[in-house]
């Protein structure tokens, strides 16, 4: 009997704690619920993440939170807790990643968020991003502003945190280029009309809407800009970089300009771009199982999560062993000093100061042109 | 703000606000009859619409599934009640209602659905479709607490509306779809551009709630109705039976939201919880008119749209505030005029 108890408690043992000496990845992305466009191509990206850093192994465990921070809070603490993960991925909304932030710092394990969360300074220094902040994206479309002489810019927005970060990136983007930004509207993910609001960037006339909104919902305004025969340039947000925008604002999406990582037109980049190697790769890899066409910014920041990890491992794995405090917090100092990590979404440089570590070469242009995403080179 | 936006706007608000109108006549109509308040109302909206533009992108809506689980659920419910008595006649009819229906229908809809449909066609499958649901929902979920109080059925109403809307999630997946319009024409008026769409949403509202009014005033099965909602135990005793009074207010009501739902969803983006905050406001309207009268509900519901188009002109980021505001003006006159009575 004593015998029997034994071989059970070692086998209950070899099942429940990995081998020592494998790094082990927790992820908890939002693969259901209302984020889940952005969770499953996340999750689906999983199988292409490094699966060695030197000559250790990386396992990853992968939960869904189901778009709910409860769910992301209880996902953690299992990744902390059961499967004592040396580092968390996630999640895919700003909410549950902020869930999943707070635990991690508590259990003093670094996390790469990949969505362009604010968490509180003593949190700050366990959080990470492989996402590039909103202020980022708007560069880029306030850099083509200026080039093409746009004056005046209308704003139709979500009356959220999303569209409340826009407005402040824009405003401060804005200031000193001459480009005044009136009106400034505002609507609802679930609203089903914004007639009001676009008659009154309609009757304003400004040389170029800004679009602030995600996924389908995206539709909605410029629908209704073009509808009241607004003919200006229409600028969106990365978050309207979706087959459904322009399936369902069909030829009212036309012309219209965002801001992307690079991976998403991986194919159509120039030589010159540092990304252009490997993101073709993960394109043409991404695409071989989940279908041509299927690679997004959103699985490209999974990838570029596993590079980051990865890359700070090699580093950690000199001073100690997985598994350990140590390793926690020798990988966190690693994830803080990245020089120049090539990824599909960007280069990464990150420091005490920046823990998204993403320059200009993050983000790219594209047009929506006869229904399709084109990327739009600046000169 | 000229003429041609005070046009524009009224136009928008009265397209809204006729959905809303339907909505709030057919919760004016559900509890009067049942004394439900029916928060799932708006689900149908939701339902009616995807089911819609699932058919006509050729796919299969998931929606079916629901139909005929709802059926064979409701099917087993009534051979379990009737147990003692059930004969011959009564047992293949409830086979043929409850079971082989759906099920047939289930059937069709997975042969047909990958074929380029007439529109027409697709419209009368999705009602075919989601209509049922609203009987079928009344029989299982509130028939047999049909004598529980106000409260009671409310919290009954709300597990309904959580479960469609989860169910919603599985069947229509987070994204939103658009149909394509019946009739893509534009017509300018003077200086406002009228869409066929949006004459086709006010002319059908008006058709139905022409409609109703002959129904109810006409009508044998629209007088029992009315006089089940004027005094339930008075009507049981003449002989109108409440069960069948409970179900034709769900046929209607659903039929109301899904009607809706395949109207509007050519203007608008629907998702698959899109039809909570349009049942909400045709709620509001609802209360407006206190829960029973028919043509005070389609007034408030018409200002409320109206109400909404102008604040998303004037102040789009406090629109639902604005809306939902106006309610309180409205329950203070109303708790003035009216004095309390307890709940029956």
């Amino acid at each position: 009997m004593k015998r029997i108890l034994m071989l059970a408690s070692v086998a209950l043992a070899a099942v429940t704690s990995p081998a020592l000496a494998d790094i082990t990845v927790c992820i908890s992305v939002s693969a259901t619920g209302p984020a889940a466009s952005l969770g499953i191509p996340e999750q689906n990206a999983v199988q292409f993440l490094p699966t060695m850093a030197g000559d250790t192994k990386i396992n990853y465990i992968t939960y869904d939170d189901a778009t709910d921070p409860t769910a992301a809070t209880r996902n953690a603490r299992k990744c902390t807790e059961d499967d004592r993960a040396d580092v968390i991925i996630g999640s895919s909304t700003a909410p549950t990643s902020a869930s999943v932030a707070s635990v991690a710092f508590e259990a003093q394990t670094p996390v790469i968020a990949l969505a362009p969360v604010s968490v509180k300074d003593d949190v700050n220094v366990w959080t990470f991003r492989a996402v590039q902040t909103n202020k980022m994206m708007a560069s880029a479309l306030v850099e083509h502003m200026v080039a093409n002489n746009v004056k005046t810019l209308g704003f139709i927005g979500f009356a959220d945190a999303f569209g409340d970060d826009w407005i402040a990136a824009l405003e401060e983007l804005l200031k000193d280029t001459g480009i005044t930004m009136d009106p400034v509207e505002r609507f609802a993910r679930s609203d089903t009309s914004v007639t009001g609001q676009a008659l009154k960037i309609g009757l304003a006339n400004p040389d170029a809407v800004m679009v602030v909104a995600s996924g389908t919902p995206s539709a909605l305004p410029p629908t209704a800009l073009r509808e009241r025969g607004y003919k200006g340039q229409i600028y969106m947000t990365h978050g309207s970089v979706s087959p459904t925008y322009i399936s369902v604002a069909g030829a009212a999406a036309e012309g219209s300009i965002l801001p992307v990582g690079p991976v998403a037109v991986a194919g159509q980049l120039p030589d010159s771009h540092p990304s252009k190697a490997i993101a073709v790769d993960f394109a043409t890899k991404y695409n071989a199982v989940h279908g041509e066409g299927s690679v997004s910014a959103f699985s490209g920041m999974m990838f570029d999560a596993g590079q980051l990890v990865a890359h700070a491992s090699v580093e950690a794995l000199k001073t100690a062993q997985p598994g350990t405090t140590e390793f926690r917090k020798a990988l966190r100092d690693a994830l803080e000093n990245v020089r120049e990590l090539v990824s599909v979404n960007g280069v990464y440089n990150t420091s005490p100061d920046d823990h998204y570590g993403h320059d200009e070469r993050s983000r790219v242009l594209i047009q929506v042109r006869d229904g399709k995403f084109e990327y739009l080179p600046v000169d | 703000m000229d003429s041609t936006i005070t046009l524009f706007l009224v136009q928008d608000g009265l397209i809204n606000g006729s959905i809303y109108a339907l909505l709030a006549v057919a919760f004016v109509l559900l509890f009067a009859v049942t004394r439900i308040i029916f928060v799932a109302q708006g689900d149908f909206v939701a339902y009616g619409g995807l089911t819609f533009a699932a058919l006509q992108q050729g796919s299969v809506p998931g929606s079916i599934w629901l139909l005929a689980g709802l059926g064979v659920i409701a099917g087993i419910l009534e051979f379990l009640r009737e147990r003692h008595t059930l004969t011959r006649p009564r047992i293949l009819g409830i086979l043929a209602g409850d079971f082989i229906a759906p099920l047939a229908l289930v059937g069709v809809v997975i042969l047909v659905a990958p074929y380029d449909m007439p529109y027409l066609f697709d419209m009368a499958l999705a009602l075919a479709l989601v209509v049922p649901m609203g009987p079928y929902i009344y029989r299982i979920c509130f028939r047999p607490m049909a004598n529980a109080s106000v409260l009671v059925l409310l919290i009954g109403s709300v597990g309904v509306h959580w479960l469609m809307i989860g169910l919603g999630l599985l069947f229509f997946g987070a994204e939103g779809y658009r149909a394509a319009p019946m009739f893509g024409a534009n017509f300018v008026v003077g200086p406002v551009l009228v869409s066929a769409q949006s004459l086709l949403v006010m002319g059908a509202t008006l058709a139905l709630l022409v409609g109703f009014y002959l129904f109810f005033g006409r009508t044998l099965a629209g007088k029992a109705l009315m006089a089940a909602a004027v005094n339930a135990r008075g009507a049981s005793l003449v002989g109108i039976s409440p069960s069948f009074s409970g179900r034709t207010a769900f046929l209607m009501a659903a039929f109301v939201g899904a009607i809706s739902g395949i109207l509007i969803s050519p203007l608008t983006t629907l998702y698959y919880d899109s039809g909570f905050l349009i049942g909400l406001k045709g709620f509001v309207a609802a209360i407006v008119a206190g829960f029973a009268s028919f043509p005070l509900a389609v007034a408030g519901a018409i200002a409320i749209g109206i109400a909404e188009a102008v604040s998303a002109f004037f102040a789009s980021a406090f629109k639902e505030v604005i809306v939902f505001s106006l309610i309180l003006p409205v329950l203070i006159w109303r708790s003035i005029r009216a004095p309390h009575h307890e709940e029956d």
